[in-house]
């Protein structure tokens, strides 16, 4: 069980409201991921559900029973730091261990429930070394260990990735995937990076300056941004936005069309451009167009690929009905 | 981090610190500015009664005052004169590659360790004794008239005495700050085309100046109570009485407590006032 | 600096180091040189660097002449106790600052500094004045007490700057894991500080042992440390050279040898911090 409800929560620093009145519910067993640029308080929302930070006011339930008061150890909530903060002085096995020795379990029970962690997360053999004798990915299962052996109501994960290289952090995000597949617990999942949160999501939650901008499913916010930030936030390359007598045209004050939904012709379209830099990815191809008299930067996606020189004059046309309005406030127009 | 749990927690734990230091600073404190306004003479009377200002007008108009203060400050100024000069030469030349250079530190820091009374003892008999002291024995090898030091020439002998102390303290604290200069700014300076000499002055001392500035603050704060080295030596004779022996005498000598007390309110303002030019330099590295 | 030097300079570095460093040194040398002759080698004139009878005679002579174990044990008493008690009293206290400030931290941190410049003599007094109304007077407790207060800002400050070099991650997550504040500082932070905890120790156990006003007006007999023990050599039986130099040798040899192994923690502990 792992269902968490937020209730008007807000938190404070000092006169500093970073998070103003919110409501939010997890469901059980979803993976929600918490995604916006950095200082968004996605991570403080996630320190406060984990009892690391007291909210200012509201209240915190989880599985249906207050939590407010309670203190982080009591909720049942495993953490993945974003330093994973393994006990450098332990070895792997006691660092997995450590949460189950403080639960006063029994040794037979502790050896048997980090075993059967260290099977799962292919630690068996480093069992005996030092967090500091490890690599990155490994000190990342190691974390991810210590949390699962608790068998907790959630997870919180807290940028887990953003220490790793490129290459790792792929192989990770499939990994806890993964584990989420195979357990079905809660988890909670802080990121800035929108393709993790695209990824891995059942749910995202989308912060901006500690406002909820937009909750829903990975293509919900795709495909129906409620507003120009969480439209221009997901997705990539970004949304194209353009303002004046085109959007005008459309009876709005900003119309956005993503990079994918234009057509390039050499020839004929709709608006006229100069290209800047293509950058070619083998399988696409994204073009920036300058000079369009819309927008500083115009980028297309074009799949396979595309001979477009610097300086090429070049004709895009969005596909009308994958385009976006909005008004005057921000927010999508039907 | 920080819950209301956790925030309550830390004030309770800070709590016996807080409270021991407190105490220890606060009723002493109380009783000697208590004492200061008082005739008090505990072998001759007790108290009797209250004085006004007068020890604190006493005590700066005895004819024991100014050479005293006199005397604080040529010690601490000649103390801090020589080691700080010294410290430099000496960091830099232990910063230079060298054979068992591990050995070297440890034989320039050795004194540091020694106790105040046994160096001020070794001193003086072993070394300053007029007939069969080191140094008696080196000027008459070179043909001349020993010195009986601690008596003719008392304070240059407090002061090498003092500066041995701590000649180690400001070599340790340089040459760690020499050692964090960045050897890439000297290259450069020297494609600049700067003389050693030049290097020295435009950038080995400005980057040493933080560190030295905490050298001489520190160094004052104890440089001004200094106690045995005086104690066990002259005893306060021969002009090298400082205001802390001098304050010492007043109480535990003469028994005159009131007077002491309101020379102990002058040492306390005087190590006040350096105090407070400490506190800025360590304050404002608590913040970076 | 990223060079190789020549072999000549790197000579002459070497010399001058040496023939500095022995310079500087010579004291302490010379005076564990002395205490092996006898009286009479010890005043010989010309000076005897190397060459005389070694003996032992004065180690013993001192031993029976003033029981310079009792002295030893109050030292180490005094030393260590004041230091141990000071890092039970310093080490929550270190704890609260650095992992949970609050504005007032670093107002309380610099007022603990600002407790240690309190010159001595201005207290005096009314220490002495506490000391003899509560019976304190000559008691190891009561010097323990004193030694502590006066070096307590320094542990505090010396712990907090190891503590903040920890992650607060680490705590959070043993706080997750169940770990309860005790268990916490126990079993997390304090085996992750042992290194800083272990230097702060060495080095309040080095100014405690070296303190030598308090123990000198506070003690007469039962509770005088070394400290004390050298002091009643001051005269006449300075002029005894050899046991002069046998007492010196016995007061300073365990905290010369201490001190070797905590010379890179001094400049931290006596700068605050100020200097790493």
């Amino acid at each position: 069980m792992g269902r968490i409800q937020l209730k008007s929560v807000t938190k404070s620093f000092g006169d500093v409201q970073v998070i103003p009145p919110l409501d939010l519910t997890i469901e059980d067993g979803e993976f929600t991921v918490f995604v916006g640029p950095s200082g968004c308080g996605k991570s403080t929302l996630l320190r406060l559900i984990a009892g690391l930070e007291d909210i200012t006011s509201g209240q915190i339930e989880i599985d249906g029973a207050d939590a407010t008061e309670v203190p982080p150890a009591k909720r049942g909530l495993a953490m993945v730091f974003q330093s994973y903060a393994l006990y450098p002085h332990m070895s792997v096995r006691k660092n997995i261990a450590f949460p189950l020795r403080m639960a006063k379990l029994e040794q037979a029970e502790i050896d048997s429930r980090v075993e059967g962690a260290a099977q799962v997360l292919n630690l068996t053999d480093y069992l005996d070394r030092r967090p500091g004798q490890l690599s990155g990915g490994q000190r990342q299962r190691v974390a991810i260990g210590r949390a699962i052996v608790r068998e907790p109501a959630a997870f919180l994960f807290d940028e887990p990735l953003s220490n790793l290289d490129a290459a790792l952090r792929v192989g990770m995000r499939l990994e806890i995937s993964e584990l989420h597949k195979r357990l079905k617990t809660t988890m909670i999942y802080v990121t800035h990076d929108q393709v993790e949160a695209m990824t891995m999501a059942d749910k995202i939650v989308v912060l901006q300056a500690g406002v909820i901008e937009q909750v829903g499913s990975p293509l919900e916010l795709y495909h129906n941004p409620r507003n120009e930030f969480v439209a221009g936030f997901i997705g990539s390359p970004k949304m194209n936005f353009i303002k004046g007598d085109e959007a005008k045209k459309h009876g709005a004050t900003t119309v956005g069309i993503r990079p994918e939904h234009c057509d390039v012709s050499k020839s004929e379209g709709l608006w006229k451009g100069v290209v800047g830099v293509s950058e070619h990815l083998g399988s696409d191809t994204f073009i920036h167009v300058h000079e369009t008299g819309l927008a500083d930067m115009l980028t297309v996606r074009v799949t396979g690929d595309i001979s477009a020189n610097h300086g090429d004059t070049i004709f895009i046309s969005p596909q009308t009905d994958q385009l976006h309005r909005f008004d005057a406030q921000g927010l999508r127009m039907p | 981090m920080a819950t209301q749990h956790s925030r309550s927690a830390a004030r309770l734990m800070m709590a016996p610190a807080v409270i021991l230091l407190l105490g220890w600073m606060l009723v002493p404190l109380t009783m000697t500015l208590y004492f200061s306004f008082k005739k008090y003479l505990p072998l001759r009377g007790g108290d009797l009664g209250w004085v006004g200002f007068e020890n604190y007008v006493r005590f700066v108009s005895s004819s024991a005052f100014w050479p005293a203060v006199q005397a604080t400050l040529v010690i601490v100024g000649g103390v801090l004169l020589i080691t700080v000069v010294l410290g430099i030469l000496l960091a830099m030349l232990l910063d230079q590659p060298m054979w068992g250079q591990g050995v070297v530190r440890i034989l320039v820091i050795a004194p540091f360790f020694v106790m105040p009374t046994v160096s001020a003892l070794v001193w003086k008999n072993m070394f300053m004794d007029p007939v069969n002291g080191l140094l008696a024995h080196l000027w008459r090898f070179f043909g001349a008239e020993p010195i009986s030091w601690l008596s003719e020439a008392s304070m240059t002998s407090i002061i090498m005495i003092v500066s041995w102390q701590w000649l180690p303290f400001a070599t340790l604290i340089l040459l760690t700050a020499i050692q964090s200069l960045d050897s890439e700014q000297l290259e450069a300076a020297e494609m600049d085309g700067a003389s050693p000499l030049n290097r020295f002055w435009h950038i080995i001392l400005p980057h040493l100046s933080r560190a030295i500035t905490i050298v001489i603050l520190i160094q004052t704060i104890f440089l001004l109570s200094i106690f045995a080295e005086i104690f066990v030596t002259t005893g306060g004779a021969f002009g090298t009485r400082t205001l802390t022996y001098l304050i010492f005498q007043r109480v535990l000598e003469s028994q005159n407590v009131g007077l002491g007390s309101a020379g102990g309110v002058y040492a306390i303002i005087l190590a006040n006032i350096v105090a407070i030019f400490l506190m800025r330099i360590v304050g404002k590295n608590l913040d970076a | 600096m990223a060079r190789a030097v020549t072999a000549n300079r790197k000579m002459i570095n070497t010399a001058i180091a040496w023939a500095v460093g022995l310079l500087i040194f010579f004291p302490i040398l010379w005076t564990i040189l002395t205490s092996f002759k006898t009286e009479a080698q010890a005043i010989a004139s010309p000076p005897i660097f190397l060459g005389f009878d070694w003996t032992l005679e004065n180690y013993s002579i001192v031993q029976e002449r003033s029981d310079y174990m009792r002295f030893l044990w109050n030292s180490v008493i005094i030393a260590g106790g004041s230091t141990l008690l000071g890092i039970i009293i310093a080490v929550p206290a270190a704890w609260s600052m650095a992992f949970v400030p609050s504005k007032r931290t670093k107002d309380i941190l610099l007022w603990m500094l600002s407790t240690k410049m309190l010159p001595a003599v201005g207290v005096l007094y009314p220490i002495y004045l506490l000391f003899i109304n509560l019976g304190l007077l000559d008691s190891r407790f009561g010097l323990v007490m004193v030694i502590m207060l006066i070096n307590l800002p320094i542990i505090v400050w010396m712990l907090y700057t190891y503590f903040r070099e920890i992650p607060g991650e680490i705590l959070e997550a043993a706080r997750m894991d169940g770990a309860t504040l005790k268990e916490e500082i126990l079993y997390v932070l304090t085996p992750m500080a042992v290194p800083g905890i272990a230097s702060t120790v060495l080095l309040n156990f080095i100014l405690a042992w070296n303190e030598a006003f308090w123990t000198l007006n506070l003690t007469a007999v039962d509770a005088a440390p070394l400290t004390a023990f050298i002091a009643s050599y001051s005269s006449p039986e300075g002029l005894f050279f050899a046991k002069l130099s046998a007492a010196s040798t016995m007061a300073i040899a365990p905290i010369l040898i201490l001190g070797w192994f905590s010379q890179k923690q001094l400049v931290r502990g006596l700068t605050f911090g100020a200097v790493k």
